[in-house]
């Protein structure tokens, strides 16, 4: 819209005609107070605290809800604005009940902040306030009405920005309350979107409230260890007696593509790092085949000589390597590195949940084609076919939501049953159940048995599209679907697989045929000379390594973060391999190995993942838990104890090296010397350690012309995103190894059954969700 | 069954047919009801318009606003259908003259919506009548069908190929439903909360299409404006102010009923000689002069007080609905204001800050104050909170609680100032109030 | 789910509200008027009314409480058979409404929202009901008594309990 000029205080400001003056204000750095309104919410004009004096009208106009026209001139700072904003938080603090003290929101409280800006010094209330009990609405959240200042954001954050609809208003005047949708309980997505957004401590986390005052806690920006959206969360950090301790999750200040968003996982899922059940001590089996806790040195001994021995004596192929969705890119990379050069195996794999090499075949060669969350987030039009975003990636599912809401974008949907997403589509086509290979060949124009071909129409008229596909497109199926788009101009594509970094692992070269950047083994070309002895026929899959487990076969298993025993294997044939578990949990996998090595969580260590959509993003040390170690150093560790030199695995020293970020070192007492003492003894410099992972990040964007980071944005928390377009050509398709997780909105594989919070809120949820969210 | 006054001084214009049967549509038209609407139907849009300026119609909702230009908001063309809304909400404390409309002239409201929808281009009028009159929303369904089975309403009204619907609906109990825009959100389904404007209804009203909102009785004047002419109407009243009021005289009176008077007819002589001047032959305290929102007068400010918007409004208070609150000098007037704030606080749709917490706080400090607990700070705290509520509220409920407040303060100080130290109402039993 | 065969309501009243909501450009205006008539059937909104409101309507539950809660003539504990609505306004209460509401106390026994322990009458102190040059008014369910004076109580009181054993006749015969 064409640009208008209006005069602000005294200044002249140019904002688009109709932008509302609450923008046009804040965005020239004028402060407008507010409570009610919500950038990307309605409008309600309720709260009335923005109030500003328009010239020539007779009353205060509310700047939330006033559009600007050309040669308006307006007031925002007098004595009768500042009394009326005064007067404004008296009436408001005439039923409020100042418990702040003991109030989740003391300290980062909006009625707080504006009582100290603009309220009075002394109260002239006397009479005695409304009270009603607090109400617990759910595992995760309860509610307050006396704190309440009704502002409605938490009902139009449900409704508008979640498409949940849970909350209402009840009751007029003054007994209004606001009140949940099954009567006395919440029935939702349990996001914590409502508490979130709460500008006062009306609504309290079931896991955060009276815990602490906020500003006994560090923040930390780290990415969410769940589900593959790449949420950005802030991590509320307090020193424990054993280290630090995770004591809240969310993401007010907006950073990364997910703005304030989290869902249930990213702000309630934190609490497995503290679950007792935690693997503490390294673990050894003992000769009456009972685990039983060593030490570091002797557990790391005994998996070394073991490997060792298997590989010299066997060959590298009877070793097998199962990587893990949720480690950080550096140390998928390490891993696949220490399997291929120190292991001499290809047999490397993980668990796909989704088929990211041929994803990369099918993009090869095509620089721009693959779509980062942000292109999402602001394209005109989407395709989605397959999935359930709503379920199985919240983020993207509150993108598409948000894109369609405040943009306006063309939502297409394209599926074989109903998904909840179908409410912002502008058209669905329904598929038969066998529906989905035939669907490049309908968009293609071809015919098909799927009739509706106003859907087609519709999709080809746009100018441009971003096709996101579920897991159900694999091999050729996901071949042809993007050959269909790759030859028109502007449609871009994402795959969405689960997990926080299995777009990572697939990336890194956990696949037994593909290397870093889904480099062929057997045409490793650089790769050759980077990993000397390097095996080059293709290893094999994590299938054909668990049968040959089941058949006696492997000599010595490495699994780290993965739990194959959870659905893959019946673990009492675990015991059929010499078995060596890296994870945090004694999981059923953990539980059948000879060594247990007690590895960090995503939330203990700092890395880089990447988002399903190629956004790469730093994950940052928050929590930090006694006597358990990153992967990375376990792996160069096992490495040394393996007589590897180290400095032939990870490219520490030198130009390309940065800092220790001291992540290596635990918390308790003692574990900073005996680090010190570790690299002493192999004539390191504690600076320049072979336990940074930033120096093998170097490695990375070497080796791998996608990764192309920006550090400097990396590093100020922004996303990065990499473009699978630039791999080289290869060959193969993968052989499909993928199985879909469909984790849904209260589980996370084997990590969320060791949240509380999110077992909890699964059980609450049940059985209206709980079927859907664990099937 | 409601008595019926009368005056000599009555003007009867929209009140001619009471009494007489005219709810049955047989006699509606033997006493020559429907012809306006046919004339209207001949003469179209541009002329009722122009005949309802003429005519200086003022709304009798309450705000005034003259009702030919209200119609002319409206856009000629509209992709959205246009609405007329019929607003018989009446909840205003003080006002019950819509009631006696809808009793003894439904078909005049009937009417009267059909000329407002020939007016602006609408085929659907509502009429929404307070949920606890559900004996005249029988009337006017009754009345609604007879109109449908003699062919005035339909696809074609009066054998023309003019469409005009009729809907009656019911309300469930809430005053601020009387505001027009929380109507349309009542009439909706929707909580009784008033909407942002701009836009206003005319533009963007009832289902997101055009809107005319009128009061009852500013409805069931149309009719008789088409029928006397614009120009004879507005010769009825005083300037700017054209035609009769209907006064509903309660309170401390000889004779309370609804009067129809021209407008600008003194209010003194309105208590003293239409209503019989004040009960038992008491003194007049104060009197409220239109509806409990409007701000209290004093005898001395009524001597030759003219009752039409204007005049009223010069004296500091309102004309709104007509309800003219006599107050004799056995009343407490802190009792007063405690009633009539507690009903703006049972009242207030909660929405905004000022309004809702503003009516709460009144509520208990004059509760509190009324039982001879109050301090010399609690007077002028009143004052502030009523002086901080008034024109900071999201809709006029909240000036509507904060203007009488403020008019109880200011001009009855020295009896609040009685009420102190520990000393008991002077006057009153009543100090408690169930109404929550 | 078929709305009328599922449905709590008498066959006239389903059938009143089957054309209700035919009425209005939009379903939901029938909102506010179903729940008020189907309170006069039931008594009061129970959650069984709610439900079948709902999904009359096609909205959540949830909507119709936001709803259902803001209009004070909607009640969710049963009331009176007879519910007396006494009018304590400004001109009522001018004109004694508070002694007309006292004696309702006196001679019901119960007070502002109570229930008789016969289920026959339940008293409410309201808000002007518009009668206000007929006052003091009250209201009984939906008929209007006006110029009341304390004396009237009893015999208001009377004529209900009469029509309620009469209709208590009829419903045996
Ligand atoms: C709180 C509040 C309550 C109102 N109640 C009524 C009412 O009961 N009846 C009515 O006609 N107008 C009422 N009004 C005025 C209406 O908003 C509107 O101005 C009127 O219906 C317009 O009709 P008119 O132009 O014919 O007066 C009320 C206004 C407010 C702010
Ligand atoms: S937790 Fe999320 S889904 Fe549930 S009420 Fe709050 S915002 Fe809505
Ligand atoms: S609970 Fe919080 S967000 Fe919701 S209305 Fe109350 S103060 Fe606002
Ligand atoms: S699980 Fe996914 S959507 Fe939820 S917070 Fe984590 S990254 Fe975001
Ligand atoms: S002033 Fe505010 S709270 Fe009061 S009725 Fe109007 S919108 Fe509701
Ligand atoms: S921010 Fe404008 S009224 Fe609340
Ligand atoms: S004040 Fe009682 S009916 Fe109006």
């Amino acid at each position: 819209m064409a640009d208008v000029t209006i005069t602000v205080d005294g200044k002249k400001l140019t904002a688009p005609a109709g932008a509302l003056l609450i923008d046009v204000c804040r965005k020239a750095g004028i402060e407008i107070p507010a409570f009610c309104y919500y950038p990307g919410l309605s409008l309600q004009a309720a709260c009335r605290m923005c109030v500003v004096r328009q010239e020539k009208v007779p009353k205060l106009q509310t700047a939330c809800t006033t559009q600007v026209a050309e040669g308006q001139v307006f007031i925002t700072d007098s004595p009768e604005i500042t009394q009326a904003r005064k007067a404004t938080i008296e009436l408001l603090l005439g039923n409020h009940p100042l418990d702040c003290p003991v109030c989740d929101a003391g300290g980062e409280c909006e009625l707080q902040d504006m009582t100290f800006k603009y309220g009075a010094g002394e109260s002239r209330m006397v009479d005695v306030k409304r009270h009603r009990d607090e109400q617990q609405w759910s595992p995760a959240v309860y509610y307050d009405r006396p704190r309440c200042i009704l502002c409605y954001r938490c009902i139009r954050m449900c409704g508008e920005g979640m498409d949940v609809w849970a909350l209402g208003v009840q009751n007029r005047g003054a007994s209004a309350v606001i009140a949940p949708n099954g009567g006395d309980r919440l029935d939702c997505e349990q996001c914590g979107m409502c508490i979130d957004v709460c500008p006062v401590g009306a609504l309290t986390s079931g896991s955060y409230r009276y815990k602490t005052r906020p500003w006994e806690m560090n923040h930390v920006a780290t990415v969410c260890t769940h589900c593959a959206d790449g949420c950005k969360v802030t991590l509320g950090v307090r020193q424990s007696p054993e280290g630090a301790e995770i004591i809240r999750a969310d993401n007010r200040d907006k950073s990364g593509i997910n703005g304030d968003f989290l869902c249930a996982k990213g702000r309630f899922g934190f609490d497995f790092v503290q679950n007792p059940q935690r693997v503490s001590r390294p673990l050894v089996r003992n000769a009456q085949g009972v685990l039983e806790p060593v030490s570091w040195e002797r557990a790391l001994r005994t998996a070394a000589m073991k490997l060792t021995e298997v590989r010299d004596t066997r060959g590298g192929s009877a070793i097998g390597v199962i990587g893990s969705n949720s480690t950080t890119n550096e140390e998928n990379y390490l891993l696949q590195k220490f399997a291929r050069s120190v292991l001499r195996t290809n047999n490397i794999d993980h668990e796909r949940t989704a088929d990211y090499a041929a994803f990369a075949h099918a993009l090869a060669g095509h620089a721009g084609r693959a779509a980062s969350l942000r292109d999402i987030a602001s394209a005109p039009a989407i395709l989605l076919v397959g999935g359930d975003p709503t379920k199985e990636h919240p983020l993207l599912a509150w993108e598409l939501r948000t894109n369609v809401r405040i943009n306006r974008a063309r939502l297409y949907v394209a599926n074989t049953t109903p998904i909840k997403l179908e409410r912002q589509a502008k058209a669905v086509l329904r598929l038969p159940a066998d529906g989905y290979p035939l669907l490049a060949a309908y968009l293609g124009g071809q015919s098909t048995s799927i009739r509706d071909i106003s859907f087609r129409d519709a999709l080809l008229a746009e100018e441009s599209l971003v096709v996101i596909f579920g897991p159900e497109f694999r091999g050729a199926q996901l071949d042809a679907l993007v050959k269909w788009g790759i030859e028109r101009p502007h449609i871009r594509y994402a795959c969405i697989g689960a997990y926080a970094n299995s777009r990572g692992a697939a990336d890194m070269g956990l696949l037994p045929h593909l290397l870093p950047g889904y480099v062929s083994v057997s045409q490793p070309g650089a790769f050759s000379s980077e990993y000397p002895g390097m095996p080059t026929a293709p290893g094999k899959p994590l299938q054909e390594m668990l049968a040959s487990v089941s058949s006696g076969d492997l000599g010595a298993l490495l699994v780290v973060g993965a739990n194959p025993a959870a659905n893959q294997i019946n673990p009492a044939e675990l015991r059929k391999t010499f078995l060596i578990v890296q994870d945090i949990f004694l999981t059923e996998t953990a539980a059948m190995a000879d060594v247990v090595l007690p590895a960090a969580s995503l939330y203990e260590k700092t890395g880089t993942v990447t988002s399903t959509y190629g956004d790469v993003q730093l994950a940052r040390k928050a929590a930090d838990i006694p006597r358990s170690k990153p992967d990375f150093e376990i792996i160069v560790r096992l490495a040394g104890a393996m007589g590897v030199d180290v400095k032939t695995l990870v490219p520490f020293g030198g130009s390309a090296v940065t800092a220790d970020l001291g992540q290596s070192r635990g918390a308790q007492a003692g574990e900073a010397d005996r680090h010190a003492v570790w690299l002493a003894a192999r004539s390191l410099e504690p600076k320049l350690s072979p336990f940074d992972p930033f120096a093998t990040m170097d490695e990375i964007e070497r080796l791998i012309p996608a990764y192309k980071l920006d550090r400097l944005n990396l590093f100020g928390g922004n996303d990065s995103p990499t473009e699978p377009g630039f791999v080289p050509l290869s060959q193969l398709i993968a052989p499909d190894g993928v199985t879909p997780a469909h984790d849904g909105l209260f589980t996370s594989g084997t990590l969320g059954r060791y949240s509380t919070s999110l077992v909890d809120l699964l059980r609450h949820q049940s059985p209206s969700m709980a079927e859907t969210a664990a099937d | 069954m409601p008595r019926l006054v009368s005056h000599p001084d009555e003007v009867k214009i929209v009140t001619k047919r009471f009494g007489q049967g005219a709810a049955n549509i047989d006699r509606y038209i033997e006493l020559g009801g429907y012809e306006s609407a046919k004339k209207c139907l001949e003469q179209g849009a541009d002329w009722i318009i122009n005949e309802m300026k003429t005519s200086n119609l003022r709304g009798r909702g309450g705000a005034g606003f003259p009702t030919g230009m209200k119609w002319s908001f409206v856009p000629k063309q509209s992709q959205k259908p246009k609405y007329v809304l019929v607003n018989g909400d009446e909840s205003e404390p003080g006002t019950c003259k819509d009631h006696l409309i809808f009793l003894h002239d439904p078909h005049s409201v009937i009417e009267g919506t059909i000329i407002a929808g020939l007016a602006i281009g609408s085929k659907l009028g509502f009429i929404y009548l307070r949920g606890e009159y559900r004996y005249l929303l029988e009337i006017m369904e009754k009345a609604v069908a007879d109109a449908y089975a003699k062919g005035f309403l339909g696809k074609n009204i009066f054998g023309s190929d003019t469409e005009f619907q009729i809907i009656t609906q019911s309300g469930a109990g809430a005053y601020e439903v009387g505001e027009e825009s929380a109507l349309m959100e009542s009439l909706e389904g929707k909580r009784g909360v008033p909407r942002i404007k701009p836009p206003f209804p005319a533009v963007v009203g009832l289902y997101g299409g055009p809107t005319v909102i009128n009061n009852a009785e500013t409805i069931a004047t149309v009719p008789h404006v088409i029928a006397m002419g614009g120009e004879a109407y507005a010769a009825v009243g005083s300037p700017r102010n054209g035609g009769t009021r209907l006064f509903g005289v309660s309170g401390h009176v000889e004779r309370p009923g609804v009067y129809e008077l021209p407008m600008g007819y003194n209010l003194k002589k309105i208590i003293f000689d239409v209503a019989g001047g004040v009960r038992g032959g008491r003194k007049l305290k104060a009197v409220v002069p239109g509806g409990s929102s409007t701000p209290v007068l004093l005898p001395e400010e009524i001597e030759t007080l003219g009752m039409d918007f204007d005049q009223v409004g010069k004296a500091g208070s309102m004309l709104g609905s007509g309800g003219v609150v006599v107050i004799d000098d056995q009343t407490c007037i802190v009792e007063f204001a405690l009633r009539t704030i507690s009903f703006y606080q049972h009242e207030s749709c909660g929405w905004c800050i000022p309004c809702r917490e503003g009516t709460d706080w009144l509520k208990k400090s004059l509760t509190r104050f009324h039982a001879g607990f109050g301090s010399a700070k609690d007077i002028d705290n009143i004052q502030y909170l009523a002086e901080n509520m008034l024109g900071r509220t999201f809709c006029p409920l909240g000036d509507a609680a904060a203007m009488p407040t403020l008019g109880f303060v200011k001009k009855f100080r020295k009896e609040f100032e009685d009420h102190l130290n520990g000393k008991p109402c002077p006057f009153a039993k009543h100090v408690e109030l169930s109404v929550v | 789910m078929s709305v009328e065969t599922m449905s709590i309501f008498s066959p006239q009243l389903a059938a009143r509200l089957d054309a209700l909501v035919a009425k209005y450009p939009v379903r939901r205006s029938a909102l506010v008027p179903m729940l008020l008539y189907a309170q006069d059937e039931v008594g009061y909104l129970s959650d069984a009314v709610i439900t079948e409101v709902a999904s009359r309507i096609g909205i959540t539950e949830l909507d119709v409480r936001n709803v259902a809660t803001y209009y004070s003539m909607l009640r969710f504990k049963p009331a009176g058979r007879f519910n007396v609505q006494v009018c304590t306004n400004i001109s009522c209460m001018l004109r004694g409404g508070y002694d007309i509401f006292d004696r309702f106390q006196d001679e019901l026994g119960i007070g502002h929202k109570g229930v008789t322990p016969d289920a026959l009458f339940s008293l409410e102190e309201v808000e002007c009901i518009g009668a206000c040059c007929w006052a003091p008014a009250i209201q009984v369910n939906y008929d209007f008594h006006d110029d009341l004076t304390p004396d009237r109580v009893p015999a208001i009181l009377d004529q209900y309990r009469a029509q309620a054993k009469s209709e208590g006749k009829a419903d045996h015969a």
